[in-house]
């Protein structure tokens, strides 16, 4: 079986990892950073992701897309709220958001799937050999709308997603691979745009989820944004620049807020430094300042630890050990906050960046077949149902079941002769349908009897990945049922086969510029060679012959500007087509000195 | 588990849940009770430690983690499996699901009975919906004393049902012990029958309060905070 690499696809940063015998490792780029910013730049040489991207954030704002997990597996009306953060236009189409840029519209996952190419890329070069199977991680709170977004993107981006795993378990498997670690940890996870806790029981190998919890809508984002906010006002007051006038200032304030940010923790004092049109903002700003500012966020999260552990059944103290994971968990506010809860002091050995892609490898070496020792044993985050009369939801499977699970439910018809049955699948924990989750609804073909005499029996299933499938079964005949499920928030399979074929169009795009690149280099490398052979050959052409080559290469030095690589191409076959005659004195004299030294060589023996 | 057919290979089965010949994964039986899943007799005292350790051997021969490179059919039996252990599981660990899947598997035994909560039992509902009623009413700026008194009388209300709850808890562990008791001495099912239903019959009368009461305090506690 071919190698099955692990992958942290995150708000903020994403990584990728692979088994190296036995042990897992994420896999660097060649300057040797392993963290990819989950950014994608739209430029006009086509896609670049990664580090170049964040570069673009403050020059072309609206072409560049950030923290797109936040829109994966949702409607517009979900992120309405957000809305004038973000510097590009959003719309909707069949429940997915899309996001336009210049002429065209991507959906999340498209956006997702050119992050997950460069990871891909990155560990097909460094390993050497093609990847085609990936184990995904995903914030454990994530419902299915997400989850199966997700799969989404791992598809149009070439991959075969083998496993969708949550976040915090992944970690607790990177922990306790050594298979030392035995009793209950907590697993709390802060990153950029998610909050996520675990309980897991970990007993000979066995990694027992018990409870879990979290908010899809909460981390360093929100602390950046609170900052931001206060920046924003004080530079309005003080200097009159209204910043959200400007996408472009507005990028600099956020990223300088963020900056800020990380370096007050391990700093007490940090200034904010922003270029305005009108001169230079500056403000120092005191850890106290910006603890006050996100102490409500950071206590937010105390709230799903709570639940979790009432969820599990324990006290805060039956916690053997507590494990931090994600970047936001480096501010010194959250651990204290974390380590008075659970009256325990944090671990944080392995780097809290990494451990997420370490634990998904571990899960794709368990799915390989090379780790019989370790089995995990996870839990749907949250309650499954469908809506019943008088827009109530009935729920059939509890948050926090074991997963796989299932659960069948027994349909019939109200009315005579009836041939259909309309169901709305939800998730969330409220009593009211509206203030659910819809994930999905399906049309029940019904026999034509008499009312209450068909029996349609539906299992709902949801598997390992926490993904759900439906399957329905006429209980008289025995006989099967395909559904045809429409999801709320999600792409249909037509739309995603859609995707994948467009991107091998991006990927054309890839190589368009991968050639542009070639070129370029072919030509400078033309340039230095011919420069220097115009040097030595000075007295051995014509005046008009130097003229003339001095002219095609200062051409072939201007079209390499460009991005257009035929041009390119073009310029250096002139300069090889004018040097042809240069290069053939350049050989007759070195073929002559060469013969000379071979004559002296020869006397000499 | 009853001998039967590799669904593969057609030999007879041989080992546990693997075909002892060519080593395919079986489907579950669909006659299997949860019971019956981890090897248990049909009593209520179980063994928890012994409980989880089955569950973890069963969850190795089952999770679709160990099945990802095996064909379809295997894979598929492996997630039905699995499914199906996990409800077993989360059934027979939890003492008051246990007994209700008990009294759900002997329920051709045991017909009519009640669902109604005691008239007594449900005179004190009424009452406490109305004080929650009211209490919903009172907004939290004014009327701040007489707020204040009666979420005080419906949190006393709460602890009280509390203790009930506890009472009825302890009032099944003894059910517990009788029914034990009964099926050990009668392991036929047919033997000792009458007083068997009755014990079941009893415990659901206790259950069935037990929820009213369960839910009631809940409610009590959402309501007063
Ligand atoms: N030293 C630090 N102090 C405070 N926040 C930090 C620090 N380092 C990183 N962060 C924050 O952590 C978040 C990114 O965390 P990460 O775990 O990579 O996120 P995600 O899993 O969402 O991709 C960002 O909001 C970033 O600002
Ligand atoms: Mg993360």
């Amino acid at each position: 079986m071919s190698r099955i690499v692990g992958i942290d696809l995150g708000t903020t940063n994403s990584l990728i990892a692979y088994m190296d015998k036995g042990t897992p490792r994420v896999i660097p780029n060649p300057e040797g950073v392993a963290k990819v910013p989950s950014i994608v730049g739209m430029t006009d040489n086509g896609l670049i992701v990664g580090d170049s991207a964040k570069a673009h954030l403050t020059r072309d704002p609206s072409r560049t897309i950030y923290s797109v997990k936040r829109f994966m597996g949702k409607g517009l009306a979900d992120v309405t709220d957000e809305l004038k953060y973000f510097p590009y236009s959003l719309h909707e189409k069949n429940g997915v958001i899309r996001i336009e840029v210049g002429e065209k519209t991507y959906s999340p996952p498209q956006v997702s799937a050119m992050i997950l190419k460069e990871l891909k890329r990155r560990a097909e070069e460094f390993l050497k050999e093609d990847i085609s199977k990936a184990v995904i991680t995903v914030p454990a709170y994530f419902n299915d709308s997400q989850r199966q977004a997700t799969k989404d993107a791992g598809m149009i981006a070439g991959l075969e997603v083998l496993r969708i795993i949550n976040e915090p378990t992944a970690a607790a498997l990177a922990y306790g691979l050594d298979k030392k670690t035995q009793g209950i940890i907590a697993i709390y996870d802060l990153g950029g745009g998610t909050f996520d806790i675990s309980i897991l029981k970990l007993k000979d190998g066995i990694f027992e989820v018990l409870a879990t919890n979290g908010d899809t809508h909460l981390g360093g984002d929100d602390f950046d944004q609170c900052l931001l906010d206060v920046l924003v006002e004080e530079i309005a007051d003080k200097h009159g620049v209204q910043i959200h006038e400007h996408p472009d200032l507005m990028q600099s304030v956020r990223l300088a807020a963020e900056e800020a940010k990380v370096q007050l923790s391990s700093e007490t004092e940090a200034t904010v430094l922003v270029e305005l049109p009108n001169g230079k903002y500056e403000k120092t700003l005191t850890r106290e300042s910006l603890e006050a500012l996100v102490m409500h966020l950071v206590e937010r999260t105390l709230v799903p630890c709570r639940s979790a552990l009432k969820d599990a059944g324990l006290r805060a103290d039956q916690i053997d050990e507590v494990v931090l994971v994600g970047g936001s968990t480096r501010m010194p506010l959250v651990r204290s906050k974390v380590e008075g809860l659970f009256a325990k002091q944090p671990h944080s050995e392995l780097n809290p960046d990494e451990v997420v892609a370490l634990g998904a490898a571990v899960q794709a070496d368990i799915l390989g077949g090379h780790n019989k020792e370790i089995l995990l044993l996870d839990v749907t985050p949250l309650s499954l149902g469908i809506e019943t009369m008088g827009g109530v939801m009935s729920a059939l499977i509890r948050r926090n079941t074991t997963i796989p699970t299932s659960a069948k439910e027994m349909f019939t018809t109200y009315a005579d002769g009836q041939t259909s049955v309309d169901i709305h699948i939800l998730q969330g924990e409220r009593e009211l349908v509206k203030d659910n989750r819809s994930l999905a609804r399906f049309q029940l073909k019904m026999p034509p009897l008499p009312a209450g005499v068909p029996r349609v029996e539906v299992t709902f299933l949801i598997d390992a990945n926490g993904i759900l499938h439906v399957t329905a079964r006429d209980i008289r005949t025995s006989e099967a049922q395909t559904v045809q499920v429409k999801p709320s928030h999600g792409l249909s399979d037509d739309e995603v086969e859609g995707m994948i074929r467009d991107s091998f169009e991006f990927a054309e795009e890839d190589i368009k510029i991968r050639q542009v690149i070639e070129a370029r280099t072919e030509a400078n490398a033309i340039i230095i060679a011919t420069d220097k052979a115009l040097a030595r050959a000075s007295d051995l052409i014509s005046e008009k012959e130097k003229v003339e080559i001095q002219r095609v290469i200062g051409v072939l030095g201007e079209t390499q500007k460009g991005d257009d690589h035929r041009l390119i191409r073009a310029g250096i076959a002139e300069v090889e087509k004018e040097t042809h005659h240069l290069a053939e004195v350049l050989m007759d004299a070195t073929l002559k000195e060469a013969l000379e030294s071979k004559k002296v060589s020869e006397f000499v023996k | 588990m009853a001998r039967s057919m590799c669904w593969h290979c057609q030999s007879e089965v041989t080992g546990e849940y693997l075909c002892g010949q060519c080593v395919k994964v079986q489907p579950l039986s669909k006659d299997l009770d949860y019971f019956a899943c981890f090897k248990l007799p049909r009593l209520l005292n179980i063994n928890t430690q012994e409980l989880e350790r089955t569950y973890y051997e069963l969850s190795r021969a089952f999770h679709p983690d160990f099945y990802s490179t095996k064909d379809e059919s295997e894979k598929t039996i492996s997630l039905g499996n699995s499914a199906f252990l996990n409800t077993a599981y989360r059934t027979i660990k939890d003492p008051v699901q246990r007994v209700e899947y008990l009294i759900r598997l002997e329920a051709g035994a045991v017909k009519d009975i009640r669902s109604n909560p005691p008239a007594d039992l449900f005179e004190e509902i009424l009452e406490l919906q109305e004080d929650m009623e009211t209490f919903r009413g009172l907004s939290p700026e004014k009327d701040s004393t007489e707020r204040a008194e009666l979420r005080e009388k419906l949190q006393r209300e709460r602890e009280r049902l509390e203790g009930r709850q506890e009472e009825m808890e302890k009032a099944l562990g003894a059910k517990y012990q009788e029914w034990d008791g009964l099926q050990i001495a009668n392991a036929d099912p047919s033997e000792a029958r009458d007083q068997k239903n009755g014990v079941l019959r009893s415990m659901q009368e206790i259950l069935s309060n037990r929820t009213y009461i369960c839910n009631m305090a809940n409610e009590l506690l959402e309501t007063t905070g």
